[in-house]
């Protein structure tokens, strides 16, 4: 539908060369931009929506309730998917989990997901790889933090968080509801609809900036530019990637339709999606964030953790695909 | 009134305060607007999100950020 639309636009509105290299490449963009702007307004409504009948409060009563049996890592790295992130919400988040009477690997479990499954991403991902691949991005995202959570909950780390965080986690406070009370479905609807736009707008810049460079690489790059360096078979391609990816947080939905240009010439899809995960998932400013309740060893224990998981992600899809 | 803007200074953080005294002014109420930065009192609030709004103590909001007139009705209502 949309390669239509974005040919009619290009070739016939325009009347551009289709045989031609510019033209080539504004199609690209124009098809990606329909694309993944039509999905980002879908996907933050549905994941807003989502998040305002389940709210955070709720999870947390939910996974401290016991009533689970053995399926807490699961569940709290799912509801880390489900739930949107904000990197200034992730130090109450942790404590607040805490004082429920989570268990630290359970947290992790949440930590570690939330910020790697995201609306924002999903969306992006669906518009640029398809939804086979964004399936095994959410699914390796979700069992990431779910084994994770569950090995790092296995060692004593409490020791390792800052004093302050643990005295404030034994003190356990009476739940709050977060100003949820009732709220009626037009207001609710609204209200959604009000906060997904304003992601979308959000993201904007970064979606046609990384759209962009992808059409230029569509149009300018030859395919196998990258196999002698990226290629398959290049055995440290997937940690470089995932290194490459770490000063990248800010700009995560601009990278992935470049990485989608990339994929095209020949990266392989492996190493690429071990970069995007890097770029959604290792952000500086969580980090930052986090060492004011974790030691550096913690916090080092943690990053490496996810860091090294997220390579074997990537060799796994190079495996596999 | 005395009204809390519990955030570590994040954009939306901002975002929720300027909001908060528009709707003040445009509703005619006399409050005094703090901010909150320092984590550890952030969290003896028991919010899960940021940013969250205290009125008189009391948490009204939070992980999110209202229109300035969604606000103005929570602080009419409030009074």
């Amino acid at each position: 539908m949309w390669e239509t639309l974005a040919d009619r636009l290009v070739y016939g509105l325009l009347g551009l060369d289709a045989a031609a290299r510019t033209a080539q490449s504004l199609q690209f963009f124009v098809h990606e931009i329909l694309k993944i702007g039509f999905l980002l307004v879908v996907v933050t409504h549905l994941m807003g929506l989502v998040n305002a009948l389940l709210p955070v409060e709720r999870v947390r009563e939910a996974i401290a309730s016991g009533r689970l049996r053995g399926a807490e890592h699961l569940a709290a790295s799912t509801f880390g998917a489900v739930t949107p992130f904000c990197s200034c919400s992730s130090i109450p988040l942790f404590i607040g989990f805490l004082q429920g009477g989570i268990p630290l690997g359970v947290t992790f479990s949440f930590l570690i997901t939330s910020p790697l499954v995201n609306e924002v991403a999903l969306a992006i991902f669906l518009g640029s790889f398809g939804w086979k691949v964004t399936i095994a991005y959410a699914a390796s995202g979700i069992v990431l933090g779910t084994l994770l959570g569950a090995i790092l909950g296995r060692f004593d780390l409490e020791r390792y968080l800052e004093s302050w965080v643990r005295e404030a986690a034994r003190r356990s406070t009476a739940p709050t509801s977060g100003g949820g009370a009732a709220v009626a479905w037009p207001d609710l609807l609204r209200r959604v609809s009000r906060d997904a736009l304003g992601i979308t707008r959000r993201v904007a810049p970064y979606v046609l900036a990384g759209v962009a460079v992808g059409a230029g690489v569509h149009g300018w790059v030859p395919a196998g530019a990258f196999d002698s360096w990226l290629g398959e078979g290049h055995p440290l391609a997937v940690p470089a990637a995932v290194l490459l990816a770490v000063p990248m947080y800010s700009g995560a939905s601009g990278v992935i339709p470049i990485t989608e240009a990339l994929v095209a010439k020949g990266i392989p899809l492996g190493t690429a999606l071990a970069f995007m995960m890097g770029v959604v998932g290792l952000s500086l400013p969580e980090a930052l964030m986090l060492k004011k309740v974790m030691r550096t060893r913690l916090l080092a224990i943690f990053f490496a953790s996810v860091a090294a998981c997220i390579i074997l992600v990537g060799y796994g899809f190079d495996l596999i695909f | 009134m005395h009204i809390k803007i519990l955030g570590t200074g994040c954009p939306n953080c901002g975002l929720l305060e300027a909001r908060t005294r528009e709707a003040l002014a445009r509703t005619r109420i006399d409050a005094e607007v703090e901010k909150v930065e320092e984590l550890a009192d952030i969290v003896s609030y028991g919010v899960l999100g940021l940013p969250a709004l205290v009125v008189d103590d009391e948490v009204v909001l939070s992980g999110r950020v209202p229109s300035s007139s969604e606000l103005g009705r929570l602080l009419s209502d409030g009074l």
